[in-house]
């Protein structure tokens, strides 16, 4: 073999490579991104149907309530309140009236089972995607 | 006053990293030696300031003053004493300091280690981490200044989030640092030979050792990372794909793939090219990850305060040193690209192949990284990318990269003949296969996943205790040898223990009343009680829980649920009892109804085992690190 064909080859081999990775990598980034979306939009019936997706809001105060491991509570934005089951143990940093993320799917009832549920590690600190769910309710109530 | 020397001396180091930075790269441009013999005394001084400002914001930890305030956002009177220290780098500020002081530290080492070097290399490779020095520096002094007054003074500080106070935070961030600011020596270097136009043998040799330290470096903080995630965030997880941990993943796929090219370059004078872009990509991973971290634009334990002064200064930076020294490489890099001839089946091609395959999945890891926040700067929504993508993409570009590891070290430089590579490695396969279809069948489940995971380890360990043996039949292995053969062992453990928690594991979470046992992978686990405790700075509610085996009680267990008195925050103290071959670990959830808990327990087969291969690849790196030829540079 010559030394051009070898190069080549070894330049076809390596972008062949890296085109299959491209293809497996988009596909798989395309079918696991999960949605941030606020209750308001919820309510409006924007959520994605049948698919995983994330909301961002606050815990509203006195909502929380516990049926064994099976824990009951409203996220809301102020404006709108979506009520979420999730079976589990709730993360050392969820409160009532702080900002939380909860990920999961809507069950035909309306209600969201989370999967998984993400409070920040900061006692200070609140999530900006339940920030941005409070301040993209209160702009379109100003409206 | 004691903080203003801090202050003082950070700015002084200002000035000298300037001299350092500038002065020698110019003088040894134009061949004056006056200039370019600054570089070392330069270097010495920029790292004793350091070492002075970083010394003073310790001793105000210390001393508790509160009149600093970045003191009394993250300290307070009753942290224990090794939590103050651990938490002089417990927020950005010092942090950043941290990160310059060790950079310096680095340049320092290279200072004192290179009197056998040339003049010229010398003074470009400190001057290249001068600049950088320089741009850190008028980052910390400009919007990130730790020596900040606060007056009045705060009565008592805010402490530092109880997470943090543990002994694997105290050390995680320095090893990580070490890693990241290590990858700005093989930078320097990288970009002194550029400069110089002597990319050759003797440039690797001499990058090699420093490159596989800031490696072993890295490979030490990640792991330490992770077992932090692990036994202290409660979760039982090891590895999350959260963007901060993906932001030190990729400078160390990078890293990997730089110390397996630099060996090319060494030993044959080829991928030259390629080498150099590693290095520059390797340090380029670093500062994005310390971009990503610390700019605020993540959310996660790691984002202190959201300045966007901050976040942009260090982009700009990041583009300068990214943007400089590509353009530096397409000018200056050489013309003749693979250096010594090489057939398609060699030892060359095996480790080009693994080297794009780390690339590739960096640039995975990058993806899946970035995509959210270049969703959202468009204003496209909000999106998360989650562990199933990182798993999905990332898993089946590392089933080559294990598969070449066993065969690589077999390989001829220049040319291997198929037939020998398969006379060598039959055996190898046919224990690989036995491993992967006997263990899976012996633990009870069996699937193709658990199957391809042990038939990958038992393949790397197969292939290397055969190449053990034919080295020790020649002669004795050189410490070289041995590092790699540690190196690729631990990967192999480490995949073990991946692959026996992922198929083998239990996670329970229940409902428990005093008296009631949960059973767990052969275990019982019984709760006695629960009831209070008091710590140094936390009071606690603590469960007794005992763990049974074939009606024995073998330990007790304790896991806590603290409320830190400076903090309304609680926190869970897991209690794990780790061994060889499993952990079982056991947390505290909420109080139920009629004196019940909600409990966590978890049975981890071999999970010890992930930071294990971890601590047998760091070794590894040390041996490597200290092989007889670079003997002079290590004696001195």
């Amino acid at each position: 073999m010559k030394p051009r064909h070898k190069r080549a080859l070894i330049i076809i081999g390596a972008l062949a490579t890296l085109a299959i990775a491209a293809v497996f990598i988009l596909n798989a980034l395309n079918s696991n991104i999960a949605l941030y979306v606020t209750p308001s939009e919820v309510a409006a019936g924007k959520a994605p149907q049948g698919q995983t997706f994330r909301i961002g809001g606050m815990v509203k105060d006195g909502s929380l309530r516990r049926d064994e491991l099976v824990v009951h509570f409203i996220i809301t934005d102020m404006v709108k309140e979506i009520s979420v089951a999730y079976k589990g143990i709730l993360p050392d940093l969820f409160k009532e009236g702080k900002g939380a993320v909860v990920q999961g799917k809507l069950d035909a009832n309306g209600q969201f089972i989370a999967s998984e549920v993400l409070a920040k590690h900061d006692e200070n600190y609140m999530p900006p995607e339940a920030k941005h769910a409070l301040e993209q309710a209160q702009k379109n109530g100003a409206k | 006053m004691i903080p203003e020397i801090g202050h003082f001396a950070l700015i002084l180091a200002l000035c000298v990293s300037i001299i350092q930075g500038v002065l020698p790269l110019i003088g040894a441009q134009q061949g004056r030696r006056e200039w370019l013999v600054l570089a070392r005394p330069a270097t010495q001084i920029s790292f004793l300031l350091l070492a002075i400002s970083f010394g003073v914001l310790a001793w105000c930890f210390y001393v508790n003053d509160f009149s600093v305030l970045y003191v009394a956002e993250h300290s307070n009177s009753q942290l224990p004493t090794v939590y103050r220290l651990g938490a002089v780098w417990g927020g950005h500020e010092g942090s950043l300091l941290l990160w310059i002081f060790l950079l310096t530290g680095w340049a320092f080492a290279v200072a004192q280690l290179s009197k056998t070097l040339d003049e010229f290399m010398v003074a470009r490779v400190l001057g290249v981490l001068g600049l950088v020095a320089t741009g850190l520096l008028l980052f910390v002094l400009g919007t990130s200044n730790p020596f900040e007054r606060l007056l009045p003074a705060a009565q008592d500080g805010r402490s530092l989030n109880p997470l943090l106070q543990d002994p694997g935070l105290v050390f995680h961030p320095p090893m990580l640092y070490m890693g990241y600011v290590g990858f700005s020596v093989a930078f320097a270097f990288a970009i002194a030979s550029l400069l110089s136009g002597r990319l050759d043998a003797a440039w690797a040799r001499w990058s090699r050792p420093w490159t596989t330290t800031a490696w072993i470096f890295l490979t030490l903080g990640i792991a330490l990372g992770s077992w932090w995630a692990y036994y202290e965030l409660g979760w039982g997880g090891w590895w999350f794909w959260d963007p901060v941990e993906n932001a030190s993943f990729m400078p160390w796929l990078i890293g990997t793939a730089l110390i397996h090219s630099l060996v090319v370059t060494e030993k044959r004078g080829g991928f030259k090219n390629w080498t150099v872009l590693l290095a520059i990509m390797a340090f380029s991973m670093s500062l994005l990850g310390t971009f990503l971290v610390r700019s605020g634009v993540l959310t996660s334990v790691h984002a202190f305060a959201t300045d966007p002064r901050r976040g942009i200064f260090i982009l700009l930076l990041l583009s300068l040193v990214v943007g400089s020294s590509l353009f530096l490489y397409a000018l200056k890099a050489p013309k003749s690209t693979l250096g010594g001839k090489f057939s398609l089946l060699s030892r060359e091609t095996l480790i080009l192949m693994g080297n794009v395959f780390f690339v590739v999945a960096a640039g995975s890891v990058l993806l899946g990284t970035l995509y959210p926040l270049l969703i959202d700067a468009l204003n496209l929504g909000k999106i998360s990318v989650g562990p199933p993508y990182f798993n999905a993409v990332f898993v089946p570009i590392m089933v080559p990269v294990l598969f070449l590891m066993a065969v690589g070290p077999w390989a001829n430089w220049k040319t291997t003949d198929l037939k020998t590579l398969l006379k060598r490695l039959w055996l190898a396969a046919v224990l690989a296969f036995v491993a992967a279809i006997a263990i899976p069948s012996l633990m009870g489940e069996f699937t193709i996943l658990t199957a391809l995971g042990f038939l990958l380890a038992f393949w790397v360990i197969a292939s290397g205790v055969l190449q053990i043996i034919r080295q020790c039949k020649v002669g004795m292995p050189t410490r070289s040898f041995i590092g790699m053969q540690l190196g690729h062992m631990g990967i192999a453990v480490f995949v073990i223990g991946v692959t026996m928690v992922g198929a083998y594991q239990e996670e329970k979470d229940v409902r428990m009343a005093p008296g009631d046992t949960v059973t767990v992978g052969g275990y019982q686990i019984r709760l006695m009680g629960v009831g209070p405790a008091q710590g140094p700075n936390y009071q606690a509610m603590r469960g007794t829980f005992e763990l049974v085996r074939n009606g024995k009680v073998q330990e007790l267990m304790y896991p806590e649920k603290r409320n830190y008195d400076s903090s309304t925050m609680p926190m869970t103290e897991a209690a794990i009892d780790a061994g060889l071959t499993r952990d079982i670990y056991v947390s505290l959830g909420e109080p139920l109804e009629g004196n019940a808990w909600a409990v966590r327990v978890y049975y981890k087969p071999f999970v010890d085992w992930i930071w294990g291969g971890c601590l047998l690849m760091a070794l590894g790196g040390l041996f490597a690190v200290m092989d007889k030829r670079y003997r002079l540079r290590v004696k001195k």
